[in-house]
């Protein structure tokens, strides 16, 4: 079973990190991953995505055309790959930010206002942790205890601040 | 009962060396060798030779050397001195080497303060090619690139290395010297043993310019090349102590 | 699990080669492979070494070539159109029988080009290094597992062989994460290095001397031979390669590095279509692995070179093919990693001509 991820947006949402995210955590429960940032002037200020791979099998291509999940956090990276997700696929789209709806009907479209949740809940800066509950909670893809544990793991035991925030925002996606 | 005045200093090979005829080239090796006696680290240093008439330096140092591209003498040895810090490093190079095409290795090692000694052998042509244009040929001298004279408005401006190197925090020392007189040797000799206990000191970067003669390109006897020297170089490059002190270091 | 850490290939290149003993790097900045330069720049005080940005990437090959002579285990990093750069000292570095790293992070050319991920040196790094009569040692990893462990490997293989060793990556390679163990690099038994110029004291008295310069023709040509033997024992005993389902393969794809993997994906694909396809990826691209593609030819029907260039490697799987099948070339160039699907599409394509 592989799953190749895309998430996209603008630089300073947080894409990277949800991207590294999922491929350490992925890494920690025993899978081959593989993380591929664009790269080059584009990642200051402007756009931002990178690509995921995580697998129980040899990873191939670290890239893809054709995501079995997407992640888009503004307009025109909704416009550039929700035409590319794979049949079957799950589209994950940040509602506040994108007022589009998929037209297509061979994918799944997931639309959760994750910025404006993030402000309500005095979580700026974390729609983009939200987006990552909703994604274990729409695939399985981990186990969320685990995705959640190993997260909070990975940050430093004197910032109480940002391991509870990190916490509120993986809750209210995952129970969104 | 004899003693020994004068003898070839150990840091020079017996072998005979392959410049020309009334070159000075040979009497500042030897005050290069004379010093690394005199130090007593012959056995401790590193010399870089160059591309241009001393290009076979390597085969008359009797210490390790090294034979560096056309103007990178001074980034090879700041590749050895960084990873051999205790040995003394050295470079030989002429003013095309070190004042054309190497000139960005020659800057730069400077003002990092490379802990390195250069000698700069400035004849105002290039010797090992049969005559062109140096950086250092003076407006009007005439060479097989400047068959009509040396124009401003054509070829440029010949660069001064000592000035420009002395507004630099990593030198130590600058000095131009010349070898065209017993006075003068003694004087080159004096600074460039200045350039190599800079080094022991861990001082910084020195460098020791020093006005030399090709009397095969300039078409000149031997003797009529010191006096060109005299004439013609010595008031565009004036003789003197452009920087003496120390690399800045850390928090000065 | 608990041996692997998450890393970008650049990073993995510079902490193998921490672990690897080198403690001396010089680089200058170039896109896509300064994380490189910036993880030296973090790690070496820490661990004794010195990390030097140069004036120029023709500063930095230089400094590097005064470092090897002098005995050090030291490397240098660059991409591409700074590998240009770098040619004069390689040559030098070659013509003096010096061991060290060069690592290339291709991008795509020619030119300023562009900064994404290109196989576009494969002549430069395996033809055309320098002037003169020379090889390199060429490795191409094509992971970020291979990132670190051909680092290590470059450097033993330099010293044993006293030349200069390139690590052919890409900018995906490069800019990458994967899982990297470290705790896996076997070390081989290397010579001291007397022939070193870091003083006579260092080295019994003798005076040594480096140098590439030969002015009677006789003495260079005897010189170059010598170092000749000695590429002829790098190609009988240091070649590298890796098969996949080449057993059996009507059709056999060659591609290296990040290629090799889209190829690998491609394969498995092709199977499940009932083509029986393989794949040799070379891992050494200088020895090249001719004698595997040239045995390969007496079973499989034809070969594609995939690339990510307009088609250098495959002159080298011409040659070792030498007429015997047809071989087919595929790549994208620019920057462009070739997808799967493509692959699929030419080789299918091919497969049906057979």
């Amino acid at each position: 079973m592989t799953t190749r991820i895309i998430f996209a947006g603008s630089g300073g949402q947080g894409i990277q990190f949800s991207g590294k995210q999922m491929a350490k955590t992925g890494m920690h429960v025993g899978m081959n991953v593989t993380f591929l940032p664009s790269y080059g002037p584009e990642m200051r200020g402007g756009t931002s995505n990178c690509t995921v791979v995580i697998s129980d099998e040899e990873i191939g291509s670290p890239s893809t055309n054709t995501p079995d999940l997407l992640v888009v956090m503004n307009k025109p990276s909704f416009d550039k790959f929700e035409p590319k997700v794979a049949p079957g696929g799950i589209i994950f789209c940040d509602s506040t930010l994108i007022d589009k709806k998929s037209e297509r009907t061979d994918i799944k479209a997931v639309y959760i206002p994750a910025t404006e949740l993030a402000s309500d809940n005095d979580l700026g800066g974390f729609a983009n942790v939200i987006i990552l509950g909703q994604i274990i909670k729409q695939t399985g893809i981990f186990d969320f205890e685990e995705f959640k544990e190993y997260l909070l793991s990975n940050i430093p035991a004197t910032k109480t601040a940002l391991i509870e925030k990190n916490e509120k925002a993986l809750l209210l996606g995952y129970g969104y | 009962m004899y003693k020994t005045v004068f003898e070839r200093p150990k840091a020079l090979t017996d072998v005979p060396l392959h410049y020309c005829p009334g070159c000075t080239h040979g009497i500042i090796h030897r005050l290069v060798a004379e010093t690394i006696d005199e130090l007593e680290i012959l056995d401790n240093t590193v010399g870089i030779a160059p591309v241009g008439c001393s290009v076979f330096a390597y085969n008359y140092f009797n210490c390790d050397m090294i034979e560096a591209a056309h103007g990178r003498a001074p980034a090879v040895a700041t590749g050895v001195k960084r990873t051999h810090p205790d040995n003394i490093v050295f470079t030989y190079q002429g003013d095309g080497d070190l004042a054309a095409i190497g000139t960005a290795e020659t800057v730069h090692s400077a003002t990092r303060g490379e802990n390195i000694t250069v000698i700069f052998i400035n004849n105002c042509i290039y010797g090992m090619t049969g005559g062109q244009m140096a950086p250092t040929t003076i407006p009007g001298q005439v060479t097989t690139t400047t068959p009509y004279g040396r124009f401003r408005s054509i070829q440029g401006n010949p660069i001064r290395v000592c000035e420009m190197l002395s507004t630099l925090d990593g030198v130590a020392l600058a000095a131009r010297v010349s070898v065209d007189t017993p006075a003068n040797i003694n004087n080159a000799k004096k600074m460039i043993k200045k350039a190599f206990q800079n080094q022991i000191d861990r001082k910084g970067f020195s460098i020791v310019e020093v006005l030399s003669t090709c009397p095969t390109n300039w078409g000149l006897s031997p003797s009529d090349a010191l006096q060109w020297l005299r004439d013609n170089m010595i008031p565009y490059y004036p003789l003197g102590t452009y920087k003496d002190g120390e690399a800045l270091k850390d928090g000065e | 699990m608990s041996n692997k850490v998450l890393m970008k290939g650049n990073e993995a290149i510079a902490e193998a080669a921490i672990k690897s003993g080198c403690l001396y790097f010089f680089g200058y900045p170039i896109t896509p492979q300064t994380e490189i330069s910036e993880y030296m720049a973090k790690r070496m005080p820490k661990v004794g070494g010195l990390c030097l940005q140069a004036e120029s990437e023709v500063a930095a090959i230089n400094m590097l070539m005064g470092a090897s002579a002098a005995g050090s285990r030291a490397m240098t990093s660059s991409s591409s159109p700074g590998i240009s750069l770098k040619s004069e000292g390689i040559s030098y570095i070659a013509g003096c029988d010096l061991p060290c790293l060069i690592v290339n992070v291709q991008r795509g050319g020619p030119g300023l080009g562009g900064i994404q991920p290109s196989q576009s040196d494969y002549y430069q790094a395996t033809r055309g290094v320098g002037h003169g009569d020379l090889r390199i040692l060429v490795l191409a990893p094509s992971s970020v597992q291979e990132m670190a462990s051909l680092t290590a490997e470059a450097f033993d293989l330099a010293d044993e062989y006293r030349m200069p060793a390139m690590l052919l990556a890409d900018g995906a390679l490069g800019q990458m994460m994967e899982p990297v163990d470290f705790s896996v690099f076997p070390k081989r038994e290397l010579a001291p290095k007397t022939w070193a110029t870091n003083g006579l004291k260092n080295h019994e008295g003798k005076k040594n001397i480096i140098n590439s310069l030969f002015i009677d023709p006789n003495e260079l040509e005897n010189s170059v031979i010598e170092r000749y033997k000695r590429y002829d024992i790098v190609e009988e005993k240091e070649v590298r390669y890796e098969e996949y389902l080449t057993d059996d393969a009507d059709i056999v794809l060659v591609a290296f590095g990040i290629t090799a993997r889209i190829c690998k994906s491609a394969v498995t694909e092709l199977r499940n279509q009932g083509i029986k396809a393989g794949l040799l990826r070379p891992v050494t691209l200088w020895p090249y692995p001719k004698k595997i593609i040239s045995k390969l030819a007496d079973h499989a029907k034809a070969f594609i070179s995939v690339e990510m260039s307009m088609g250098q490697m495959v002159d080298d799987v011409r040659l070792a093919v030498n007429g015997k099948r047809p071989v087919y070339f595929f790549g994208r160039t620019g920057g462009i990693i070739p997808s799967v699907e493509e692959v699929i599409c030419e080789t299918t394509k091919i497969s049906e001509t057979l």
